[in-house]
């Protein structure tokens, strides 16, 4: 019974183009401001329109970088983010992947205390652990390094629940029938539960892609050359100038050049793992 | 092609629980051994340990002439069909047989022989590319079944494979599995809780209880010479009539035990057998299902104590079952006389735990 009241209809609608009207409305003017010139954007009446200088400031943006702020060009940063970015997304999968294996498919002493160890640090985000893993990455010498980028951010909770929780959900009789075709504990782990968990990885990936692009704090602090920062911090600098102008319409493109990578992989990965959610059956 | 023999075979979980309380059995070759039993009493992990899934407390399980309890599934020459089928969700019909195969590195022209080979049998020719999701309850099972055929293992461990079918095909399955099993000759153990699955398939037919074997034998000696009162209302369909010796029909009123005695055995007639059993019944219900019409009766002779308890699938305490042939029946409210000839009567002990000469 599907109840049709106009009325309905029409309040709702508008309460979904004023929220929708909200969120995109600041991308759009980021989106206006940066097709303008230097001088339209700072005169403080922005129009609403597209300007002429797109393709000058984007070019500018990702090739050459600031005319009057020394920084490196977005290209570069983007680069730097994607890496970093993809790096913490793989390390947290594989390492969450084994880790969520050992503690569902292994019995061995103090199994339960691993597992409530892994799950407290969800209480530990880098925000919270910032001077002690700052420390160990600078007396590792891995400031200013992909690696100091990645690997203290790669320690996943939340992948280890995830695929604790999905492989609580395959069934034992396929861990007995890997075993009596055997299959030892990386053949069942390479050839059944790896094609099984696809969906999961993918869903995985998406969130901790986003995550690892957004990082702000940790890229902030680690990278003291301009060669390694990330795209989230580089946008931050170009805004901090001593007594120029603050370039605004190329922070704009870099802005949404910023938000077009986690953007293009929600799109692609979704289709990914929603075909994969209707078609796989276990 | 083996023998199974276990010894005395033992399994005691962490928490002290006994779940097999000693347990020999000796499965000859190419024979077909079936267990059956209620639920919890040990008969899937009893096959769990032959196959090595569960480790064993104490005892040995010997598989063609070597004591297998510390070597691992794969080494020990067995193919298991699991319940729910266990089939990879993700590997094609082919892939399914062939991945045992390809795990002890047996060469692909070899492995493609096999897999069709099983595949001709089992009609699933046409299916080799499908994947799991794509096929019917029975087809699955027959790629379960191929699974363990192409192995060529010597034992086949059937764990409760038809319960997950719809009543036709498990029927259509269970033929088929017992063609299989004479056809190859390969030593089989299959548990079920069905004791029509049990009676059809099994050369030896293992009755269990409470970790513990009830009977084992010949199912048609089972059901002829029930050692307990257990087998008696666990094998056969409808259970057994079991009545305290005292109230059955003034028949050797001076002993204790458990008179029982088939609802097949029983007809409705006015004069007893001389020695025979008559009870003097009022009738309560009728169930006709066609070929055969079932009479269900309160006994006038009913004593103070049901000593006899009703457990899941047997009759209450006083009924009496009587599986009459056709659809003629007595009325219901009618007072009714039902006969047995001393030939057919069971008798048991008044603990029921062991059979006695009548």
């Amino acid at each position: 019974m599907v109840e049709h009241r106009p009325w309905n209809d029409i309040i709702a609608y508008t309460i979904l183009t004023l929220a929708v009207f909200v969120v995109a409305f600041p991308v759009y003017l980021a989106l206006i401001a940066s097709t303008h010139d230097a001088a339209t954007v700072v005169s403080g009446n922005l129009p609403l329109l597209p300007g002429h200088h797109t393709l000058e400031n984007y070019y500018r943006a990702v090739f050459v970088g600031g005319s009057r702020t020394s920084r490196e060009p977005v290209g570069h940063m983007l680069m730097n983010s994607f890496i970093s970015a993809t790096g913490i997304a793989l390390g947290k999968i594989l390492i969450s992947i084994l880790s969520a294996y050992a503690v569902v498919y292994f019995r061995f002493p103090f199994r339960q205390t691993a597992f409530w160890i892994i799950f407290i640090t969800l209480m530990l985000p880098v925000e919270v652990r910032i001077y002690p893993t700052y420390k160990v990455v600078a007396d590792l010498h891995l400031l200013d390094t992909y690696a100091g980028l990645i690997l203290p951010l790669i320690a996943s909770a939340t992948g280890t629940l995830l695929f604790r929780q999905f492989f609580m959900t395959v069934p034992d009789e396929l861990l007995e029938a890997s075993k009596i075709d055997g299959a030892g504990p990386f053949r069942f782990f390479k050839d059944t539960l790896l094609p099984l968990s696809i969906t999961t990885i993918a869903a995985l990936f998406v969130i901790q892609f986003i995550y690892g692009w957004n990082q702000y704090l940790w890229p902030l602090l680690i990278t003291t050359q301009d060669s390694m920062q990330t795209i989230v911090t580089g946008i931050k600098k170009m805004l901090t100038t001593t007594d120029e102008l603050a370039e605004w319409q190329l922070a704009m493109a870099t802005a949404i050049l910023a938000m077009l990578p986690p953007v293009a992989v929600v799109v692609f990965m979704q289709r990914l793992f929603v075909r994969g959610l209707v078609e796989t059956e276990k | 092609m083996a023998n199974v023999t276990l010894k005395d075979v033992r399994k005691t979980y962490a928490g002290g629980f006994e779940a097999i309380k000693g347990i020999s059995l000796d499965v000859g070759d190419g024979q077909f051994c079936v267990l059956v039993g209620p639920s919890g009493c040990g008969k899937s992990t009893l096959l769990r340990m032959i196959a090595g899934l569960e480790t064993t407390t104490s005892g040995a399980i010997d598989i063609g002439g070597r004591v297998v309890n510390e070597i691992e599934p794969a080494e020990r020459d067995i193919a298991m069909v699991f319940q729910n089928y266990a089939l990879y969700p993700h590997m094609s019909v082919y892939n399914n047989m062939a991945y045992g195969l390809r795990n002890r590195r047996m060469a692909e022209s070899e492995i493609d022989t096999r897999v069709n080979e099983a595949a001709k049998i089992l009609e699933l020719g046409a299916l080799l590319q499908r994947k799991p999701r794509q096929l019917s309850g029975g087809q699955r099972q027959r790629v379960a079944m191929g699974r363990a055929i192409v192995r060529q293992p010597k034992v086949f461990l059937f764990d409760e494979p038809l319960s997950n079918l719809d009543a036709k095909l498990r029927i259509a399955m269970r033929v088929e599995i017992r063609k299989l099993q004479r056809r190859l000759k390969t030593t089989s153990i299959y548990v079920t809780h069905d004791q029509l699955e049990a009676m059809t398939l099994a050369d030896i037919l293992v009755v269990m209880n409470g970790g513990q074997v009830e009977q084992l034998g010949n199912p048609l000696a089972v059901y002829q010479k029930p050692a307990t009162t257990f087998v008696a209302s666990f094998i056969g369909a409808p259970p057994m009539n079991l009545m305290p010796l005292r109230d059955a029909g003034g028949f050797q009123p001076n002993r204790e035990g458990i008179l029982g005695v088939r609802p097949e055995d029983l007809t409705i007639s006015g004069d007893a057998p001389t020695g025979g059993l008559a009870l003097d019944l009022t009738v309560e219900a009728i169930e006709r299902v066609g070929a055969e019409t079932y009479v269900y009766g309160l006994r006038s002779q009913l004593g103070d104590a049901p000593t006899v308890s009703a457990r899941p699938g047997e009759l209450p305490p006083g009924e009496v079952l009587v599986r009459l042939p056709g659809q003629d029946a007595p009325a219901i409210g009618q007072p009714v006389r039902a006969v047995a000839p001393r030939e057919k009567l069971h008798l048991f002990s008044a603990d029921g735990r062991s059979r006695l000469e009548l």
